[in-house]
Parts: structure tokens; sequence; C-alpha cells
């Protein structure tokens, strides 16, 4: 309709680089176009904005010089300062360590008795202690290390491999049943599956564990024969445990796989070996040492009631 | 040049394409370099394929999208070195097609998981999360105790052996059979597998159950494996401490 809304007259107005109109209002150049009435201000780039361009741009040739930058085939410049983000990563954890030495170092000893008579460093030590327990054994063991169906309990009075801090750490660093050369090895054998015992001695067994463990005198019952045949070399003589080769009491209510007889049957006929991992490699040392004081440590005010 | 811009900016199609071409040029130097220089990916000497029991429970591991709240890979950073063990190297997943590194954590890296746990920490922790983490917002899988399909296996062997993963063809002929022979260890397939993939290898039932060959089999077979195909990211952070 009108002049402005043409485009080819618009462009050729809009001149670059010409004389373009002036606004009235703020005094800037307009670019030249007109739409119906309403003009554009041709405003000048804002500085502040070319500057950050050539400061960007100054910073990134800097960068080329000291930094890893420029391809080349089948390198790249290193830059002036040798900057490698991995280099700096383990640097930065080695200041962690050494950090930690203070309180963490004199754990490397296993020198258990004196170490746990130095009650500032066990102040210092045990919180840590608490954090490798949560982020390592509490998927197993429990946050409070209370276990669950076939992970051990370890704040009651039972210990299937001892529960001195020596055999604690030992059983940590080799695990059980664990793919490490020197692990502890127990199995509880598959006494039905496997075709050991008929089902029905089976039977007896499941009575007279489950007598055992309510704490009846069973020695002249029917199932006492076969228990010391086969059941005593590990559990030992009426079930008391504690031989520190893995197999549990079970003259006590405690179970590891549960003390139903439908669950001391299962265990009975297909057998257990349960695995705990070896720690050597994941764990430092002292922080095997560290997590052997803290777990005996963890449920003593229970074992010292439960022994008394 | 600014007259050149200035007819440009007036022609969209022309504009498009220029915009292609500037923006094609930041991603270029970026990526084709990765493609050329040698040190991008380095393959470590000790690096061992999946065997295909693990190679089906990475599969599985795919199917479920368990990429999607973990990841696998720790990164150079001091926090995670302290918290997941040796920073993750690019040759370690340089026979994975595709890598699983993922970029999100709803629940924690699994780049170092092989061999943290136990098989059945692991079983029970799949069929029923909250039995052995009550915390735990992760979703139960009770399904993977059915019966694991190990027909796609040979296939998939060959598929990755194009991709340069070094399967030779008895490993592909064998697949299936490795796959049930490493689930029983006492059976006489079993050393084969040994012999294959090396001594490295776990050969157990992974589900507890040896009478089946199970999808719960091959994905704890799978986690075990985590990081323990190579030896080199430990290698290379103990290296570096001295």
């Amino acid at each position: 309709m009108t002049d402005a809304t043409d485009p080819g007259r618009r462009h050729s107005a809009g001149h670059h680089g010409g004389d373009r109109p002036v606004d009235p209002v703020t005094g800037h150049e307009t670019t030249g176009h007109d739409w119906g009435g309403i003009t554009e201000l041709n405003t000048a780039f804002p500085r502040i904005v070319i500057w950050a361009l050539v400061l960007a741009f100054s910073y990134s040739v800097i960068a080329w010089i000291l930094l890893p930058a420029w391809p080349l085939g089948h390198d790249y410049t290193r830059g002036l300062l040798g900057l490698d983000q991995s280099e700096e990563a383990v640097r930065e954890y080695r200041e962690m360590e050494r950090a930690r030495a203070d309180w963490l170092a004199p754990f490397a000893s296993a020198e258990f008795a004196a170490l746990a008579s130095d009650a500032p460093l066990m102040a210092r030590a045990m919180p840590a202690a608490a954090r490798l327990f949560a982020d390592n054994c509490a998927a197993c063991h429990q946050a409070k290390g209370t276990g669950g169906p076939g992970f051990p309990n370890l704040v009651d009075a039972d210990w299937l491999w001892g529960g001195d801090p020596e055999e604690i750490a030992e059983t940590l660093r080799v695990g059980v049943n664990s793919t490490h050369p020197d692990t502890r090895v127990s199995q509880m054998l598959a006494f039905g599956r496997d075709g050991i015992l008929p089902a029905g001695d089976i039977e007896l067994l499941v009575d007279h564990v489950l007598a055992l463990s309510r704490g009846e005198d069973a020695a002249d019952g029917p199932g006492a024969e076969l228990f010391a045949e086969n059941c005593a070399a590990c559990h030992g003589e009426g079930g008391v445990g504690g031989l520190g080769i893995g197999a549990p009491a079970l003259n006590d209510g405690d179970w590891l796989y549960g003390g139903s007889p439908g669950q001391i049957r299962t265990t009975l006929r297909q057998g257990r070996q349960g695995v705990m991992p070896s720690w050597e490699g994941r764990l430092s040392p002292s922080e095997i040492n560290l997590l052997a004081l803290y777990v005996e440590r963890l449920g003593k005010g229970n074992r010292n009631e439960a022994r008394e | 040049m600014l007259r050149l811009h200035y007819n440009l900016e007036k022609l969209s199609m022309g504009m498009v394409v220029g915009i292609i071409v500037a923006a094609s040029i930041g991603g270029a130097v970026e990526i084709a370099p990765l493609f050329t220089i040698d040190e991008t990916v380095v393959a470590p000497d000790d690096l061992r394929p999946h065997t295909p029991l693990e190679l089906a429970g990475r599969e599985i591991f795919i199917r479920e999208g368990c990429y999607a709240c973990h990841s696998q890979m720790v990164r150079s950073l001091a926090d995670e070195i302290d918290r997941y063990g040796p920073y993750s190297l690019a040759g370690e997943s340089a026979w994975d097609h595709p890598m699983l590194w993922g970029s999100k954590r709803t629940g924690p890296d699994l780049a170092r998981i092989g061999g943290k746990y136990s098989d059945a920490w692991h079983v029970a922790h799949l069929l029923d999360p909250r039995s052995v983490v009550p915390a735990s917002i992760m979703p139960a899988y009770p399904w993977l105790t059915r019966s694991l399909d190990t027909r796609v296996l040979p296939g998939a062997l060959a598929t990755l052996a194009v991709l340069g993963v070094p399967y030779s063809e008895a490993m592909i002929d064998r697949a299936e059979t490795d796959a049930l022979a490493q689930s029983r260890p006492d059976s006489d397939a079993a050393e084969d597998v040994l012999a294959r993939y090396g001594d490295a290898v776990a050969l157990r039932s992974f589900d507890g159950d040896p009478s089946r060959l199970t999808e719960l089999d091959a994905l704890v077979a799978y986690l075990q494996s985590i990081g323990t195909l190579t030896a080199a990211a430990q290698e290379e952070l103990e290296e570096a401490g001295k």
C-alpha cells in the first residue's frame, strides 16, 4: 500500500552506510526501514559486549599456549603448564590421604590393645570407621550391624571366625569363600541334594537341631547319633560352635539362615556357602584394622550382657 | 566482508547454510581429532572380553535400563577416587559396544562394583532391594528368575567381533555352551571357558541354584565382572602415587 511496505523500496532506501534518517527523540540513526510509520533504531553494538568478545578471544589465545589445545594428527599440543586432570585428581587424593595420616597411620601397626587404649586416637578415628562401615559393610550387615538372612549379625555374642580384632581383621582381609588366594573357606554340605543323607535322617536332624536350640538335653534323642557322626565335627559336640571354622553354634536361639523347621530343612538339603568378599586392595591395611576395632566394639554391650 | 554478510542476512536459506557451516566447524575441530589422536582410547594389554554369560547379563543391564540410574565411570576427581576407587580409563571400555558410562547417578556408580559384594547379596538386592538396603529406592526385578535365552549369544559375539572385539571362531561357536558352563563349575565344559577367556573368569552358580541358568545368573555374572576385566586402572593409580 505504502512505499514503506515495498521490500524493493525499503532496501534501496536503507542503503548500508549511506545517509539514514535520524530519530528525533533519541538522536540515533534508524535503519531506514519503515513499517507503517514504525522505524527501527540503528543503535551501535554495545561496547561492553565488544570488549567481552575481545577479552574472550585474547584468553583463548593464552589458553592455547598454556593448556592442551590443538590436535596434531596422532598427537596434540600439551601446553606450557602441562596440566593433566587425572594427575591433578591423584595429587589431591594423595593430599587427602596425607591429611588423614595423623590418625589413620597408627592403625597400620595392628597393635590392637595399644590402639584401643589410646582414647584421643579412638575418638578421632571411630567416626571415620562408622563411615567406612556404612560405605562398605552396611549393604550386607545393615547399618547397625544386625545382619539379616545369610548375612551374619555382628552385634550378638556369636562369631563364626572369632571375635578378636586380630581375627576380624583377617576375615576382612581375605574374606570367606572369596576369590582371595588365602580365603577362609567353609561349607555346609548339601546333605540332601548331594545324597549324603536320606530324607528320613534329615528330618531326625531337623528335630535334633531344634531341640538343641531350645536348650533341651537331646543327647539320647533319635538324632543324636546322626548329629555326632555328621555335624559335630564342624558345629562342635552338642552344637556349641565357636570352633572358629565358620560353623555357627546351634545351641542358641540365633540363626544365620532362619530357625524354622522348613528353613533348617532347606539348609540341610541344599547346603550353605555364604560369601564374604575380600577387602584387601579395596581398603588399605590401616582401614581394615580400624574397621576390625570398630566391629569388635559394635556390639560389646550386647555381648557382655549375653555372657553374664 | 560486512557487505557480504549484509547481503547474506537477506537470503534466509543462505543464512541457514552459513549457520550450519559455522556451527559445524566448532563440532568438527573438537570431535574429529579424537578419531586420529592415538591416546584417545588405548586398550590395555591385559584386557579380556566379556564371557558370553557376562555379555548376556550386560544385555539385561541395558534392557532393564540400569544405566539410567547407575553410571559406570569414576571421574578423575579426588573425591571419586576416594569413594569408588581408581578413576575409569577409556581403554577399560574399549570393547564395549555401546559403552555404558552413563551420566546420571540416582544410584551409585558401578564401575568398581565387581567383587565388592557377594553373589547372594546381588540376588537378594535385585529381587527385593529393600530386603538388604531398607532405604533403597531401586525398583525390584523379580522376573529375573526366568530362564536365560542363550540363542542370541553366538550372533551377539559375531557382531562384536566385526566391531573389533577379539572373539575367535571357537568363542562364537561355543557361546551357548560356554554361557551354561560358566554357571556350572563342576562340568567338563567349565575348563574350556577358562581356556578361552582366562583364569580370572569366575566360574560358579551366580544365583545359587545350579539346576537352572537364569537371567539372574547372567546379570550377577556381569555385575561381578565390572571393573575386573583389566588391572590397568589400578596400576595407573598406583603408578601415579609414586
